[in-house]
């Protein structure tokens, strides 16, 4: 089985947000960037079906060159090889942009199989994969938690709300979108690490892959949000906020 | 047709709440792009749910109906609205963020080469649309800038469902041409995960517990302040994600729906799918490190600080004040 796997380097959860001087976007200099969480979960799939059914797991990615600490640490985790499309102005796409270049890498491929996390935890939009499908004319399933390949194909557990599942059946090829907890995530061996700085990196820039990336959605201006709630604060030392709140949950809002 | 188009999710003939505030929201934005305003349900039978949504202000409900639409699939649901936008070319194509809405409009929206502004929170002039950013610690403002028709697919509770005008609208029907060699998943019936035992829809009190945490060795501390209150232990996704509470005890949209007195949320940061667990709890605590989080927004109390630090004191409060 080949799969591809398309990964997203994302601020790291615990990291400062400040917004840049433009109001457009965050400020990037200074931040700390990590795997995004559920494209890691994407990863582990892969590398579970690879570890069953054989074949190879490719990592693709588009992003500047920061994004190299996490291909190299997608290739420690048992990746094969990765495709790296160099792109500086990746938040000036949107979804159909960026989508656009990661069918134009994986077309060549022919993969059997094509994984992405359900969605990034920056910009949340949770389209990527679904695009990708269309613009490579392949059946798709988002939010999966489970893959089973078969002799006539896939078939899959997805998650529905409120804690209810599905199953379904579609040939492959097809791309899913992978949803958190599946699976136990692995960590990286020391060996594994060792043999990532020898796997293959192909960078190919986005102008190389000639799409029409022009966007149809504009970002236009980030905010933090308005507080609209009048929370209390209760502030002090630990024990006085503590008491503090215990008092108020008993007698004001009386729920103790 | 053009103008506003809704399109409304049902199941089992009944309108999802999600329709309703979708529809609040296609009013909203039909009053600003001062432009009329029509609904769509999509199924093999739609009659009823059909008359439901004809009880709002719009203009027309259209059922687009074909019995291989009887199971929601990508395919057959993006093949029939590709085919009725072709007919009416609305220009706002307003959906409620279902799992179902987020599974086939990214693909539909490409078909016609567009792009869903997904998760919307508010419609101002403009029309711009704001979304959430980074979890909710951020939002951004888009506008759409393609020749297609602008889909929108707005997030729950952002919109009241009871601010949905009424009205009496027309009923037609659409059928579309769809085969069975087109639709390429084969889905299953629904069905639950494991067995529940433990009840969080009923508790009174409620502690939950997020990644915050940082380690399940450190779970005891939280588990000895849900004892002193006398409440049930609930977790935000993560922490039922690496296993160390079970999957029953999850709050939130793919979880449970909680409505307790109580609810302490320790190390959450509030993201909307948590958060839409928690809107029936009477009163809620947030406790912290980051003051920007934004789950104090949905608290009515709150403590910044190190969680290892503030629980403990806050059990030995408890245990004192009884
Ligand atoms: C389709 C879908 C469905 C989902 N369903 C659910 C669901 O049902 N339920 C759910 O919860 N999530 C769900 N999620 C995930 C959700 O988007 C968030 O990722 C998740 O809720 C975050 O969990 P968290 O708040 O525990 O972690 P984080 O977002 O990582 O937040 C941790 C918080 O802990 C704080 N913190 C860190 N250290 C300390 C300390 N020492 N003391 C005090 N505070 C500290 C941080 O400031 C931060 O605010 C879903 C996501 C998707 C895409």
């Amino acid at each position: 089985m080949k799969i591809i796997v398309a990964i997203k380097q994302v601020p790291e959860r615990d990291a400062q947000i400040r917004i840049d001087a433009a109001g457009k976007w965050i400020e990037e200099s200074g931040l700390q960037y990590a795997l995004n969480e559920s494209d890691a979960y994407a990863l582990e799939e892969a590398l579970q079906l690879k570890e069953k059914h054989g074949g190879e797991v490719v990592v693709l990615t588009a992003g500047p060159e920061r994004v190299g600490p996490t291909i190299r640490e997608a290739l420690a985790k048992g990746a094969d090889r990765a495709i790296h499309i160099d792109c500086a102005d990746l938040n000036k796409l949107d979804a159909l942009g960026v989508a656009r270049l990661l069918a134009a890498a994986v077309k060549p491929e022919n993969p059997d199989l094509v994984l992405t996390g359900l969605q990034s935890d920056d910009l949340g939009q949770g389209q990527t994969g679904v695009i990708l499908a269309e613009l490579l004319s392949l059946p798709h399933s988002t939010l999966i938690l489970h893959v089973d390949k078969t002799d006539a194909g896939l078939t899959v557990k997805r998650e529905l709300e409120e804690g209810w599942f599905q199953t379904i059946e579609l040939p492959a090829p097809a791309v899913l979108t992978i949803q958190s907890g599946g699976n136990k995530l692995r960590y990286a061996t020391l060996m594994g690490i060792k043999r990532a700085k020898t796997k293959e990196v192909r960078v190919v820039t986005a102008a190389e892959l000639a799409v029409d990336a022009a966007p149809v959605v504009v970002l236009e201006r980030v905010a933090l949000p308005q507080k609209q709630k009048s929370t209390q604060m209760l502030t002090g030392s630990p024990k006085e906020a503590a008491a503090a709140l215990v008092e108020k949950l008993k007698f004001e809002a009386r729920v103790l | 047709m053009s103008g506003i188009l809704v399109v409304i999710e049902e199941r089992d003939g009944h309108v999802s709440r999600a329709s309703w505030e979708a529809i609040a929201a296609g009013q909203k934005l039909a009053t600003l792009a001062g432009q009329p305003m029509n609904a769509v349900v999509l199924g093999a039978k739609t009659e009823q749910s059909a008359a439901e949504v004809a009880s709002k202000a719009l203009a027309k409900v259209v059922r687009i109906e074909h019995p291989l639409l009887a199971a929601y699939t990508a395919d057959g649901f993006t093949l029939a609205l590709q085919q009725f936008f072709a007919a009416e070319k609305p220009d706002y194509v307003v959906f409620p963020h279902t799992y179902q809405v987020r599974d086939y409009t990214p693909k539909l929206a490409t078909r016609l080469g567009q792009a869903l502004i997904g998760d919307v929170t508010a419609i101002a002039d403009g029309p711009v649309f704001t979304r959430q950013l980074m979890q909710g610690r951020l939002n951004g403002s888009y506008r759409p800038t393609g020749s297609g028709p602008c889909f929108v697919s707005v997030q729950a509770g952002a919109f009241r469902a009871d601010e949905a005008q009424s009205g009496s609208a027309q009923i037609t029907v659409f059928t579309p041409a769809i085969e069975l060699a087109q639709i390429r998943t084969r889905p299953s019936e629904r069905f639950r995960g494991a067995a529940q035992t433990v009840d969080l829809g009923a508790a009174q009190r409620i502690v939950g517990v997020g990644r915050g945490i940082k380690d399940a060795a450190n779970l005891p501390l939280v588990q000895e302040l849900a004892t002193a209150l006398g409440a049930e232990l609930g977790a935000s996704r993560p922490i039922c994600d690496f296993g160390w509470l079970a999957m029953e005890r999850q709050i939130g949209s793919s979880g449970q729906t909680i409505a307790p007195k109580l609810y302490i949320a320790l190390g959450i940061s509030g993201a909307i799918q948590h958060l839409v667990g928690i809107k029936g709890s009477q009163c809620v605590v947030a406790i912290n490190k980051d003051p920007d989080a934004p789950i104090f927004e949905a608290a009515d109390y709150g403590i910044v600080g190190d969680l290892m630090e503030v629980v403990p004191a806050l059990t030995e409060a408890v245990k004192a004040a009884q």
